[in-house]
């Protein structure tokens, strides 16, 4: 391995960085949002809303992302509707991520017995009260893990940007090894680059899930 | 005699063409404590859910104070208020503190001053006997101590009455007085309360009237507990009670 060829590929690998995280976390931000009015929806049982919720989160879950953003990208352009390779890749994730958050929160929610909602009834909370302060806490702690391997799996997912010609890190790895060959020194930047990316949201998930968590299952 | 509280008029509950609560009728007085027994189905929970308005009802009507009690009326939670309830698996909410289960409901649902409210729960806690406890969580807890927290949680809501499903039914025997010497205590007191439970003894104590309860309808009704236990007037309630007794012959 060649380190001074790494040294000098770091600014390249380190702008790719700040730009998959900029697209990721916006990603993030848009699947919370998307999860969130999704899985209300699905609590209130809107009709009509109810079964596009429903139809949203399978289509989504079950094609892969790389499809996902290839419409988006490429297809709907044909119908006059362009978009930035930046923004299209925020809105692939998004949707994704707002089909496995919608998910993750229903379960969570379902995870609440219905007795607690029902205690909280009896102290004369209404409805709202007791979503806010009784079934919205412990729906939220029980679903942290699940939201938390959904974040580390839509930042990951990033690795797609490269076919709509986002340089991310996938494509600034590509790039290099297609102009200069050095496959190891750039492969191995490119895991480290993702370490450097994802272990602290790991280690930030836990202690935050700790802490959510002690009231209701202890250390 | 007291002015009445509760009346229960013709309640009629089921489930599709299953009738659990068939044509009920009852009164209960400020102060009067009324144990429900009867063989399990007997609708004894459903009675206690009815009157918390935990349930729909088909027919008949439920008046506290004479203002109507029914599920999805727009003043229920303000209705609720009024009745407090304690259910057999404690239910207390997990992701709080002991004193946040008991503070959370006066705060939010009557905006009393959490100072206030807060020393009314310690004083609540002093007197079953878990004010160093106050600051654990509910899994801290044993099922006879989460018992007495979902109690004094009812309580510090002042209800003018008081309904208790069964609430021994989950503990370990000598878990049970602990919790029934709270309740013999608030009756004592007082307090208005509708007492479900299997625990006989308990029922002759405490009871100013028995309602023993058979498909859904009252058998025997009984202002005279002592009597009702020794000599039940129905050969129905004969056969219930004969079944708590352990006799070798």
């Amino acid at each position: 391995m060649d380190l001074a060829v790494m040294q000098s590929y770091l600014p390249l690998y380190r702008d790719a960085l700040f730009l998959t995280l900029r697209i990721g976390w916006q990603g993030v931000f848009l699947a919370l949002v998307f999860g969130l009015v999704c899985v209300i929806i699905l609590h209130l049982k809107i009709p009509v809303l109810k079964t596009l919720t429903g139809f949203y989160v399978e289509l989504f879950r079950n094609t892969p992302l790389l499809v996902q953003l290839f419409f988006l990208y490429f297809a709907l352009p044909r119908i006059g509707i362009r978009m930035t390779p930046e923004f299209t890749g925020c809105l692939g994730l998004g949707l994704i991520g707002g089909a496995y958050m919608t998910e993750t929160f229903r379960s969570g929610l379902e995870s609440v017995p219905k007795i607690q909602e029902e205690s909280a009834q009896s102290l004369g909370m209404t409805p709202l009260l007791a979503f806010r302060h009784v079934i919205l806490p412990q729906a939220v702690a029980s679903s942290v893990p699940g939201i938390l391997a959904n974040v580390i799996f839509l930042l990951k997912e990033t690795s797609v940007f490269s076919t709509i010609s986002l340089m991310d890190l996938m494509f600034t790895a590509k790039d290099l090894i297609g102009m200069y060959a050095k496959t190891i020194e750039c492969l191995v930047l490119l895991v480290i680059f993702y370490l450097i990316m994802l272990l602290p949201v790991s280690v930030a998930g836990s202690v935050l899930e700790r802490r959510l968590r002690h009231a209701e299952f202890g250390d | 005699m007291e002015k009445e509280l509760l009346r229960i008029e013709h309640l009629k509950k089921g489930y599709g063409t299953n009738d659990v609560i068939n044509d009920l009728s009852l009164t209960v007085r400020k102060g009067e404590v009324i144990v429900v027994i009867g063989p399990s189905g007997c609708g004894k929970s459903t009675l206690l859910r009815c009157v918390n308005a935990l349930e729909d009802i088909q027919g008949g009507q439920i008046l506290l104070d004479g203002e109507p009690v029914r599920k999805n009326a727009p003043n229920i939670s303000r209705m609720r208020e009024k009745i407090g309830m304690v259910f057999q698996s404690y239910d207390l909410f997990p992701h709080r503190t002991i004193l946040d289960n008991i503070t959370l409901a006066p705060m939010k649902v009557q905006k009393r001053k959490k100072a206030e409210v807060e020393q009314e729960a310690l004083e609540l806690l002093d007197r079953v006997g878990l004010k160093d406890r106050k600051d654990d969580y509910p899994r801290q807890l044993s099922g006879g101590q989460k018992q007495r927290v979902a109690i004094v949680r009812a309580l510090c809501m002042h209800p003018e009455i008081l309904l208790l499903d069964e609430i021994t039914a989950a503990l370990d025997p000598e878990m049970v007085r602990e919790v029934l010497d709270v309740v013999l205590s608030l009756a004592k007191a007082g307090s208005t309360m509708m007492i479900v439970t299997h625990e006989m003894a308990f029922a002759k104590a405490i009871a100013d009237r028995v309602i023993f309860l058979e498909n859904g309808q009252i058998v025997e009704e009984s202002s005279d507990p002592k009597a009702f236990f020794e000599r039940p007037e129905t050969e129905r309630a004969r056969q219930f009670l004969h079944t708590f007794d352990y006799e070798s012959d």
